[in-house]
């Protein structure tokens, strides 16, 4: 097994990785800062319980309102909770919720729009329609309507049908971006070759196709994060998202802290500026991402 | 022309079809209706009795399938029912809001196009410069930045600026215009940051695609002014792609009202549409659904139809 890990084929392979890594800082620099910005993300997120200097839910009635000091960084919030604490344990709220529901929208978006390049005709016909319909909605309109009608389903504190909500609006979105790059490769030569040669359909769909828009589908997976952290914030500004007393960067901003802007204007600005520095990270790497992966986007 | 428009306006018919049906059995799949929540809401003990009482009155107990037929007769007749919490017709409930959202939605979309269309042309033009940079922070930031924050950043600074916050109670353009301005231009920037970097961007896109075209070079070839070969031959063809992003982007404010009208206190058809949900009122929720996409379908249908006008190529396809 050693000796495998040190075959000139396994350590061209790493240096690989490592030259494409550079060519991209290289290329794209506002690619590279944003995707430090997200590694730090990621980093508050896992170990929160370390990071975060207070426990995000103890309340501290000695320290009201606190303005931002060192013992605060962020000021504390009406029950004297520690904002920034609260901040960082968001972030792993926020990390989840984008992550798992971009994915999985992304992952059922691919799979339709493959499935509906592949196949042609009347299936094409079909689940054309009925992204037609998905499309028909802002995203935040059809996450409403779902959270209306499916409640709460809470799994390890996490609201499944929270991620449910967001995923379902991104599904269409990517899968009318995916169709678009699979009907270019169904005419390949090797998606024939492979259909000659009897393969099922399933298998030409995941082996041959799939990794041919695997592009498209990784900027997609990226941006839809940034819209999918942006969503759940805003549902839990509303109050139908993430509840009380978990933190959430959205669920900081609604409720009292609207009360409290002349008072105490750090609870109204730090979230927001959590908010967006993550939507941005993200949005500015899924561009990076697009522009490196994808020249002929680049115009 | 005439057989595309004729299949375009058909294939509306599935998409509205599917909308109605997707909402109104995704409302009534799990159990858990508005009765409950109005009767039960703030804890008082209810017998059963009372709350099949109510959802007899409401309708509610009849058969799925007949409720639904009963829904789609209304909507092709446009009576979209009751709302089941006020009682009063969900036509009037949307009526009475849809003024204040329109004109927030109106006023967005001329700020975006204020900036968009510099922001977007300068961009393009000082490509891969720190002025291209500069414009892609600033429209990435728009993007970013939810507009519900940025709404209660502007608020913020109003007040610490001038002490002034806009007032609640909303006075229509026609009774006094400065009252009436000075209340929604906030709103108003707030969703139409997001509106107007999404445009920008598309601008700057098609303008580049644009300017790579032999019928540029041939003007240019030919000795036209720089500033003349943008304006007349460049950005006219490039604001094409930029229509659609306008159009659809349109529909999409509904989506920023959502959340912004709530932090601006404005009592427009967002906040409805957060109070139906928050209350289950199905009919509301259906009716301001089944509007919205079809708002969305027609928008769709006339950008694509403007497309058609403009570029022989597509009715053809």
């Amino acid at each position: 097994m050693s000796l495998a890990v040190l075959s000139p084929s396994a350590l061209k392979s790493r240096y690989a990785f490592v030259e494409k890594a550079t060519e991209f800082c290289q290329q794209q620099p506002l690619g590279a800062i944003s995707f430090v910005i997200i590694v730090a993300m990621m980093f508050a997120g896992i170990f929160c319980e370390i990071v975060a200097p207070y426990d995000p839910l103890t309340i501290d009635f000695a320290a009201i309102l606190a303005p931002p000091s060192f013992d605060h960084w962020c000021g504390t919030d009406a029950y004297g909770r520690d904002i920034c604490s609260r901040l960082i344990y968001g972030s792993r709220t926020a990390l989840v919720i984008g992550f798992t529901s971009s994915f999985v929208g992304s992952s059922l978006g691919a799979i339709f729009g493959v499935a509906s390049a592949y196949f042609g005709g009347r299936i094409d016909n079909w689940i054309q329609r009925v992204m037609d319909v998905l499309l028909a909605f802002p995203i935040i309109v059809l996450a409403l309507v779902v959270v209306a009608a499916f409640g709460k389903f809470l799994v390890w504190g996490i609201d499944v049908n929270l991620i449910i909500a967001i995923a379902i609006p991104i599904v269409p979105r990517v899968a009318r971006v995916v169709r678009a790059a699979a009907l270019g490769v169904r005419v390949m030569p090797y998606v024939d070759a492979a259909r000659a040669a009897g393969y099922s359909n399933s298998r030409i769909i995941f082996r041959h196709m799939a990794p041919n828009v695997v592009a498209p589908y990784l900027i997609m997976l990226t941006a839809f994060i940034a819209q999918a952290i942006l969503a759940e914030a805003s549902l839990s500004f509303l109050g139908l998202g993430v509840q009380e007393p978990t933190a959430a960067w959205g669920l900081m901003l609604s409720g009292n802290a609207a009360d409290f802007y002349r008072q105490a204007p750090w609870m109204v600005l730090f979230p927001g500026i959590a908010i967006s520095v993550a939507v941005f990270a993200f949005n500015l790497f899924g561009d990076a991402l697009r522009d490196y992966l994808d020249p002929r986007f680049k115009v | 022309m005439l057989r595309y428009t004729i299949r375009r306006v058909l294939l509306t018919i599935p998409t509205l079809l599917g909308v109605a049906v997707l909402v109104f059995f995704m409302l009534r799949i799990i159990p858990g209706d508005i009765v409950e929540v109005k009767l039960r809401g703030d804890g008082g003990s209810v017998t059963q009795e009372t709350i099949d009482m109510e959802r007899h009155r409401l309708g509610l107990d009849k058969p799925m399938l007949g409720q639904f037929k009963d829904w789609m007769v209304g909507v092709v007749t446009f009576n979209l029912g009751k709302s089941m919490w006020t009682e009063r017709p969900v036509m009037e409930e949307i009526g009475v809001r849809l003024e204040l959202s329109l004109e927030v939605a109106i006023l967005a979309t001329l700020i975006a196009l204020m900036f968009a269309i510099p922001l977007g042309t300068t961009a393009a033009l000082y490509r891969d410069t720190w002025i291209d940079y500069l414009m892609r922070i600033l429209t990435i930031g728009g993007i970013s930045i939810p507009a519900f924050w940025f709404g209660m950043l502007i608020m913020l600074g109003l007040l610490t600026a001038f002490n002034w916050l806009p007032p609640i109670t909303f006075t229509p353009i026609y009774v006094d215009p400065v009252a009436n301005l000075t209340q929604l231009i906030w709103p108003a920037a707030a969703v139409g940051y997001r509106y107007c970097a999404v445009t920008a961007r598309m601008i700057r896109s098609s303008l580049l695609e644009v300017l790579n075209e032999d019928y540029i070079r041939t003007a240019r070839a030919k000795g036209v002014f720089e500033k003349l070969v943008i304006s007349r031959h460049a950005l006219r063809n490039a604001l094409l792609p930029a229509i659609t992003v306008i159009g659809l982007e349109f529909t999409f404010l509904i989506g920023g009202l959502v959340v912004t009208e709530q932090v601006f206190n404005l009592n427009g058809i967002g906040q409805l549409f957060v109070q139906s949900v928050t209350r289950n009122d199905f009919t509301l929720i259906q009716g301001m659904v089944m509007l919205i996409a079809a708002f969305y379908v027609f928008v769709n249908l006339a950008v694509d139809l403007l497309y058609a006008v403009f570029d022989p190529r597509i009715r053809y396809s």
